[in-house]
């Protein structure tokens, strides 16, 4: 894997490099949000290019767009944003329907990435019945399904308090962690950014106002998580 | 490799429990869709139902496999086209011409058609007629089916069968009013009785010039037996010159009887030659083949299925205009399905921008709705043949009840082919599909960035 370049938002200019941790801060407006759909593939920059490993996303046809969303690219929401009508199983399993993978082998992988995100249990109930800090988790085993390359996730911790916020955080380092995965994190929590981010770039009406490097302070602590 | 769009049991899988989950508002739909097709099988299966009936009428009367033969010079049943197509005139109907007819590929017999005008007397009234001879051959076939008495014992008994409208006209009864009346009824009190035909015998006289064919005509009468009365019309091929009163063949060719071309064969001095032939063929779809060759031969030829081409173009405008009115009901219900679809879309606004951002290309939504759109279709189709047959059923029983009341055959005037099953339920999921090209482009390029943020 090469380094995903990135340029984005108001003539910002920013690289990522594989394996990286990057928090995207700013108050709302600043067009972190913005920058993350155009790093997902959901929109395209009306000038300027979004390279992602090598190849420019706004160059790209719609359904190679959606190729790259359905295999580099996990997306975790703030709102979970998981069909509510399917039951746990089948949300976690519906991009390998679009992948085309076959029934039998979609339920076995969907119950693995279930269990790496530490839900072994209640998978045919609906999304409803669950707590917030398990459908981040279903919506996270959705996000892994195709062992995507990248990340993303959007105010992941935003409609959870905060014991279930660190839980889902220590498992989004511990991808980064062990199996190298980059994170892109949109938050407007400074603090969040500061415990788990490599890197905390900060926007402001679209602008780059500051990108700096962080020791994040629960490194050691995910990976003593994760080796458990 | 993997293609633009997730496998279609996959996508018809999600169409299903969409489906499901406005279960009110999609049964309505799909129960628009149902009475569009039932209106469409019911329409049709009673335009091919009526076809049936009127040709299974005429292969009753077993005229399908028969083909009649005049001379050109007759007039007969010649047409332009014919005429001038033809530049041999004048070739003679003659038994050197019957034996070349009967050799042709497919004809089973051509037999000298024996038929003449008399009076047939009965319980000292007398009746005029058209008599014809029948072969034997005719027996079993289903020009007697359903008579009542029994065919002639043998090619030349001394016997008559009567068709059923002639029956009544020697009971005294008004024959057009009567002709529904039931055959059994007729036929009892003629059965075993005796007519009497009257007669002009042509005997053969020596010429006195040594050539020619002179002869003289004898007054005779003939008395025989009535064996059967039938229901039937075997002649109704040769319209209002057909015969209501049948003899055996041969006896009848023994009878030697004046017919109108002895007259013309005089006149002109020639060898006697026959009015017209019946050729019978083995197969009923060689008959054109035949037709032909008889035609090239220099004769005219009439069969019913020349009678019959006209029968089948009523048919098919007949059919036209109802499968038109039926499918407009259709039309209306595939406007629901498009209503119906792209309130769904609204409904799934956030659903469909969950697919995309993760991972649906513009084809797996698109083939969604399309799946829909099909499912509903082949719901609807399903529930509409079965639907329209069942209105057919009703149709034709309270057809039955009121032919019944007035003593009348019943008849099958409703009939559903499995070809009428299987189209009309294609035809639906093909209209569904047509319906549901709109929506699903529209759900296919809905923005995924937009539809998320809604809420």
């Amino acid at each position: 894997m090469g380094a995903a370049l990135v340029r984005a938002v108001d003539g910002v200019s920013i690289t990522i490099r594989a394996g990286e941790f990057v928090a995207l801060l700013g108050p709302s407006g600043s067009g972190k949000s913005s920058l993350l759909n155009l790093i997902a593939g959901l929109d395209r920059p009306t000038s300027g290019e979004v390279v992602v490993m090598g190849s420019d996303l706004a160059a790209l046809p719609r359904e190679n767009l959606a190729k790259y969303r359905l295999h580099t690219v996990g997306m975790v929401f703030q709102s979970f944003n998981l069909i509510p009508k399917m039951t746990v199983l089948e949300n976690v399993e519906l991009p390998l329907r679009f992948a085309e993978i076959d029934r039998n082998q979609r339920v076995a992988r969907a119950r693995q990435a279930l269990e790496r995100v530490g839900l072994g249990q209640r998978l045919n109930h609906r999304p409803m019945e669950l707590s917030g800090g398990e459908q981040q988790r279903v919506s996270l085993a959705r996000a892994l399904i195709n062992n995507p390359t990248l990340l993303l996730a959007d105010e992941p911790t935003g409609n959870l308090d905060s014991r279930t916020g660190s839980e889902i955080m220590d498992l989004i380092c511990g991808f980064n962690n062990s199996l190298g995965m980059t994170i892109v994190m949109v938050t407007h929590e400074q603090a969040l950014a500061q415990k788990y981010a490599s890197r905390m770039i900060h926007l402001a009406d679209g602008k780059l106002v500051d990108d700096l490097p962080n020791h994040p302070a629960a490194r050691m602590d995910a990976q003593w998580k994760g080796s458990q | 490799m993997e293609g633009i769009a997730m496998k279609l049991y996959d996508a018809t899988e999600l169409a299903l429990r969409n489906l499901r989950e406005s279960l009110f508002r999609n049964s309505l739909t799909t129960i628009g869709i149902s009475v569009g097709v039932a209106s469409l099988v019911a329409m049709l299966s009673l335009g091919i139902g009526l076809q049936q009936l009127a040709s299974r009428r005429l292969q009753k009367a077993g005229l399908f496999n028969t083909i009649v033969v005049t001379s050109r010079r007759d007039g007969g049943f010649r047409d332009q086209r014919e005429e001038a197509s033809s530049p041999a005139e004048n070739v003679p109907l003659d038994e050197p011409a019957r034996q070349k007819i009967a050799k042709l590929s497919g004809v089973a017999e051509a037999y000298a058609d024996v038929r003449f005008t008399t009076d047939v007397l009965f319980n000292g009234s007398s009746h005029l007629t058209a008599v014809a001879g029948v072969p034997f051959s005719a027996k079993g076939s289903d020009a007697f089916d359903g008579m009542q008495g029994a065919f002639f014992s043998s090619d030349s008994a001394p016997e008559v069968i009567l068709q059923k409208s002639f029956a009544a006209e020697l009971l005294g009864k008004n024959p057009r009013l009567e002709t529904n009346e039931n055959v059994a009824d007729l036929a009892h009190p003629l059965l075993q009785k005796d007519v009497t035909i009257r007669y002009a015998e042509r005997v053969a006289a020596p010429s006195n010039t040594g050539e020619g064919s002179g002869y003289s005509v004898v007054s005779r009468q003939q008395t025989l037996k009535i064996v059967g009365v039938t229901d039937a019309d075997p002649e109704s091929i040769r319209g209002p010159g057909r015969a209501r009163v049948f003899l055996p063949l041969k006896l009848a060719q023994t009878l030697h009887v004046m017919q109108a071309s002895d007259l013309r064969d005089t006149a002109l001095s020639g060898p006697p030659t026959y009015p017209s032939l019946s050729v019978r063929v083995n197969d009923p779809s060689t008959v054109p083949a035949v037709e032909d060759a008889i035609k090239k031969m220099g004769f005219s030829a009439f069969s019913i299925a020349d009678a019959t081409r006209n029968m089948q173009q009523f048919f098919a405008v007949l059919d036209l205009f109802l499968g038109i009115f039926g499918s407009l009901a259709l039309a209306v219900a595939s406007i629901g399905i498009v209503n119906t679809l792209v309130m769904a879309i609204l409904e799934r606004r956030r659903e469909i921008g969950i697919m995309k951002a993760i991972g649906a290309s513009d084809a797996d939504v698109r083939g969604l709705f399309f799946a829909e759109a099909g499912a509903m279709g082949a719901l609807g189709g399903i529930v509409g043949v079965t639907l329209g047959w069942i209105i057919g059923h009703i149709i034709n029983f309270g057809t039955n009840i009121y032919l019944e009341r007035r003593h009348l055959a019943p008849a099958q005037i409703w009939y559903v082919p499995l070809w009428l099953v299987i189209s009309a339920i294609a035809f639906s999921i093909i209209v569904s599909l047509l319906a549901g090209l709109y929506p699903a482009a529209r759900a296919a390029r809905l923005d995924p960035v937009q539809a998320l943020r809604y809420e």
